[in-house]
């Protein structure tokens, strides 16, 4: 418990302590990573320990996003009430979806999230209107601010980006070491023996699913008010696709696997899409003569062949392998 | 000694399809009391079990627990409410310590009655099946009659009224199979046990009544020595 | 009539519903052909492919480069560029996808969750392949005829009615082979008891990748008949794959002939509603049709209840 509260410190400090040293790049960056490692906590709850692959919680991210996002640009609402309203969206989606989905286990849960998140993307496509879409819309600077602070200015950004994932992790923390984590993780373990031993499995997953669904829903509200933009591509597959990517490359079942999913990704991302895909492009045509007019681009192409080596040969992905091997204690 | 009834399960009928898998007239079970239900294979014992249990509706009849229905109550209910099965294919939590399997039917206990540490009742249960020596030790890698005796210990981390053990001793050492039938008589002391079994020197070992399924009807209900000696059920065994 | 008027709707012209039914047709003709791959794999194997619509992809895009080597290269006919396009495209692709399957999901052991991960991943993969060599742009691909069956009333491609004629007897031919073929019957064995048939000496690793590339080689074949009709680009796997999933739900995971009839009714309602009114909500309509069956009856229309 001492040693779980003193890692948790660490890895916030540690975040703190990055601040001043950062190039403005990285600033921004990390600020992003953040957030969506709010996210990616946020679907941990509900794939790393209640053992339920969700394939549409960019649903939720998107419900938060936009209940936000939509609340500044067309009823001027402050970034704070608005906040709350992107986190209050989240929570019906996740209720309502949790009702419904629930009812089904395994491939079916699956594909049934996938289903819900797809009528979500498409809904609003079709309420062009009002949310243009893909195309998406921005924020202006002047509104994204909370009183005093400047919510643009890169420091600020940071520590709000760092206070949303903080809060985050100490939830997902708390809840693990909890009675109802236990229950979580038994269910993912074994859901018939937790029905056999007095435990309503559907209450618990329920509360899962919802904790999940509020959190990407805070990380959606928190992107849009932090980099000011809202749009449809945040609710297509792809969305619903990376935190379970991120997860579990960080390793599913650990507090602070999702960070280290996030971070790796990101930066891999980054990296491939900044310099190896042009350079690989550019080999591939003068050395082999090939046009590969698409490559540069082909970043994605990094995310699926990390998630089938990943399948493959690391299921436990980084922190959890290291739990197995070295670290039991590990939260 | 007047005998409570405690468990009754009242025209009792659960269809697969075209099968009739189980078909109660009527079941009565005693507070306090040791009761085998044997039968032949594919008679519908678990089945039977699994519909006072709770863990699928029956197709018709009734059944009263404390003479309090609870047809229609799901399982996890009827576990808050004193019944606790243990399952004929070893179901714990594999990946979990042994502490960790029966500190979850101890937590539940202990919300029920509101205090208590869990902690002291894991531990307990674990020490009453000789297992708590071991208490951090992962439950898979477990032998498979520690399992079995796993099995047990969650059922009592869970304090129950009425413990029901499906083949418990399946796949036991003789050695081991003494030692859960000291186990059981000194369990009964406090909670009712109802047990199937296919293991007949169990069965006459612990039972102080016993109740014969055949093809999902009751054939015979007795003590064991008018059992043993009952024609219809020596046929039922031998003859099926 | 007066009470037409009344109608919440307006009726369309009769021309242009036999446009939007005979749309709907060509539409259903190839979602037939591309969700029976899925049905087949999920029947057969227990998995659900979800890189399905990138296999299909790959067999418009294969299309486009063969035809654009035959016509452009070597300066044969459109014909003769759409005719190897039809045998060469579908056999790759269903090369691809028996490699995919011996490479991966036999080392996964078929788990349904991971397999969907995976497939997932492959799907990436091979849609950004796609975006790579490819590229991002839509190209056409010449239809192999180009006549018109013309009435006095109404005309209507004769290409488009060739594609509903094929996939009739592609769908009569992989029929026959399941029920009335060794080959079919070695398939159905090893999906009623994979142990047994492999007890029996079926060798089920291979019957399997053969299943997957079967599976995977439809889906190219429906996307190189429609990619005359349609033009070949690197995203076009994404709604193939929507629509046959719902087919495949709607019709009963495992069930051949729902997924016939689920097809021919998703393909009608898709044509007609999309020639006529607004396809964004009809989409939004089905996928929230696939949740719910899943939801509510899981079995589908005709599929029987998992055990």
């Amino acid at each position: 418990m001492i040693r779980s509260i003193l890692l948790h410190g660490i890895v916030i400090a540690a975040l703190i302590g990055l601040e001043p040293v950062l190039s403005e790049y990285h600033h921004g960056n990390l600020a992003r990573i953040m957030v969506l490692a709010a996210y990616a906590t946020g679907y941990n709850i509900l794939f790393g320990y209640t053992g339920l692959l969700s394939l549409g919680h960019a649903m939720f991210f998107a419900a938060g996003m936009y209940g936000c996002a939509l609340m500044i640009r067309l009823a001027e609402w402050s970034v704070g009430a608005a906040f709350v309203m992107g986190m209050i969206c989240a929570l019906i989606a996740g209720i309502v979806v949790g009702l419904l989905a629930l009812r089904t286990i395994g491939v079916g849960f699956m594909i049934v999230t996938l289903m819900f998140a797809e009528a979500g993307y498409l809904t609003i496509l079709y309420f062009n209107e009002y949310t243009r879409g893909d195309e998406g819309f921005t924020i202006a600077q002047s509104v994204r601010a909370i009183g005093n602070l400047d919510l643009s200015d890169t420091t600020t950004r940071y520590f709000a980006a760092l206070t949303l994932f903080s809060v985050c992790l100490m939830a997902s923390a708390a809840l693990v070491q909890s009675k109802a984590g236990r229950v979580l993780v038994a269910i993912r373990e074994n859901e018939d023996r937790v029905r056999m031993l007095g435990f309503d499995p559907f209450r618990y997953k329920l509360l899962a699913l919802v904790l999940s669904a509020v959190m990407a829903g805070a990380a959606g509200a928190a992107y849009a008010v932090l980099f000011g933009y809202a749009g449809a591509s945040f609710a297509a597959v792809p969305y619903s696709i990376f935190p379970l990517l991120w997860v579990l490359l960080g390793g599913p079942g650990t507090t602070l696997g999702p960070l280290l999913g996030t971070v790796l990704m990101f930066y891999l991302v980054d990296y491939a899409s900044g310099t190896i895909m042009p350079g690989l492009a550019s080999l591939v045509e003068t050395q082999f003569g090939i046009e590969a007019p698409g490559l540069a681009s082909a970043y994605l192409l990094l995310v699926g062949v990390a998630l089938v080596l990943l399948v493959l040969f690391a299921p436990k992905g980084l922190l959890g392998t290291l739990r197995a091997r070295v670290v039991p204690w590990l939260p | 000694m007047a005998a409570v009834a405690q468990l009754e399960a009242t025209g009792l009928v659960k269809d697969f399809g075209g099968l009739r898998a189980v078909d109660v007239e009527a079941f009565t079970l005693y507070e306090g009391e040791i009761r085998a239900v044997i039968g032949p294979n594919g008679a519908g014992k678990t089945t039977f079990v699994s519909l006072l249990c709770g863990r699928f509706p029956p197709t018709k009849g009734c059944i009263e627990f404390e003479g309090r229905d609870i047809t229609a109550m799901p399982a996890h209910q009827r576990v808050t409410l004193g019944i606790a099965y243990t399952f004929q294919i070893t179901s714990i939590f594999g990946n979990l310590s042994l502490y960790d399997n029966v500190a979850l039917p101890a937590q539940r206990r202990i919300i029920l009655d509101g205090t208590g540490k869990v902690r002291d009742r894991a531990m307990a249960a674990l020490e009453r099946v000789g297992l708590a020596d071991r208490a951090q030790e992962q439950a898979s890698a477990q032998s498979y009659g520690h399992q079995r005796l796993l099995e047990v210990a969650m059922g009592l981390a869970l304090g129950p009224k009425v413990l029901i053990l499906d083949e418990p001793t399946q796949g036991l050492a003789d050695s081991e199979i003494a030692e859960f039938i000291a186990l059981i008589r000194d369990v009964a002391k406090g909670t009712t046990i109802l047990l199937i079994e296919h293991n007949m020197p169990v069965v006459m070992a612990l039972a102080e009544r016993i109740t014969v399924l055949d093809q999902g009807r009751v054939l015979a209900e007795g003590t064991p020595e008018a059992i043993r000696a009952d024609k219809a059920v020596q046929t039922a065994y031998l003859g099926g | 009539m007066d009470f037409l008027s009344y109608l919440p709707f307006t009726l369309p012209h009769p021309a242009l519903l036999l446009a939007g039914v005979l749309e709907g047709m060509v539409l259903a003709a190839v979602l037939a052909l591309t969700a029976l791959g899925l049905s087949i794999v999920f029947g057969i194997m227990r998995v659900v492919n979800v890189a399905h619509g990138e296999f299909y992809m790959l067999g418009a895009v294969l299309a486009w480069f063969v035809t654009h080597t035959v016509t452009g290269t070597v300066g044969g006919p459109p014909w003769l560029g759409f005719a190897v396009a039809l045998i060469v495209a579908p056999l790759i692709v269903a090369a691809i996808a028996a490699a995919t399957d011996w490479l991966v999901l036999k080392r996964l052991d078929y788990d349904p969750e991971a397999t969907i991960v995976a497939t997932i991943g492959i799907l990436y993969i091979l849609q950004q392949l796609a975006l790579t060599f490819y590229g991002p742009d839509a190209r056409p691909v010449e239809a192999p005829f180009d006549f018109r069956v013309q009435t006095p009333y109404f005309g209507y491609s004769g290409y488009k009615l060739c594609v509903i004629g094929a996939a009739i007897v592609l769908m009569l031919i992989v029929w026959l082979v399941l029920t009335r073929t060794k080959i079919g019957l070695v398939m159905r064995a090893t999906q009623y008891d994979r142990e047994t048939a492999q007890a029996f000496g079926i060798p089920v690793d291979k019957v399997y990748a053969g299943v997957f590339a079967l599976g995977a080689g439809l889906a190219a074949i429906g996307a190189v008949l429609i990619v005359p009709i349609q033009q070949a680009h690197y995203l076009m796997g994404g709604d193939p794959l929507l629509l046959s999933f719902i087919v495949v739900i709607l019709g009963g995971l495992g069930s051949l002939k729902g997924t016939l009839v689920a097809a021919i009714f998703i393909g009608l309602s898709d044509g007609i509603i999309s020639t006529l009114y607004e396809p964004t909500l009809a989409k939004i309509l089905a996928t929230l049709l696939v949740a719910m069956v899943l939801v509510f009856r899981p079995q589908g229309l005709f599929g029987a209840r998992a055990a």
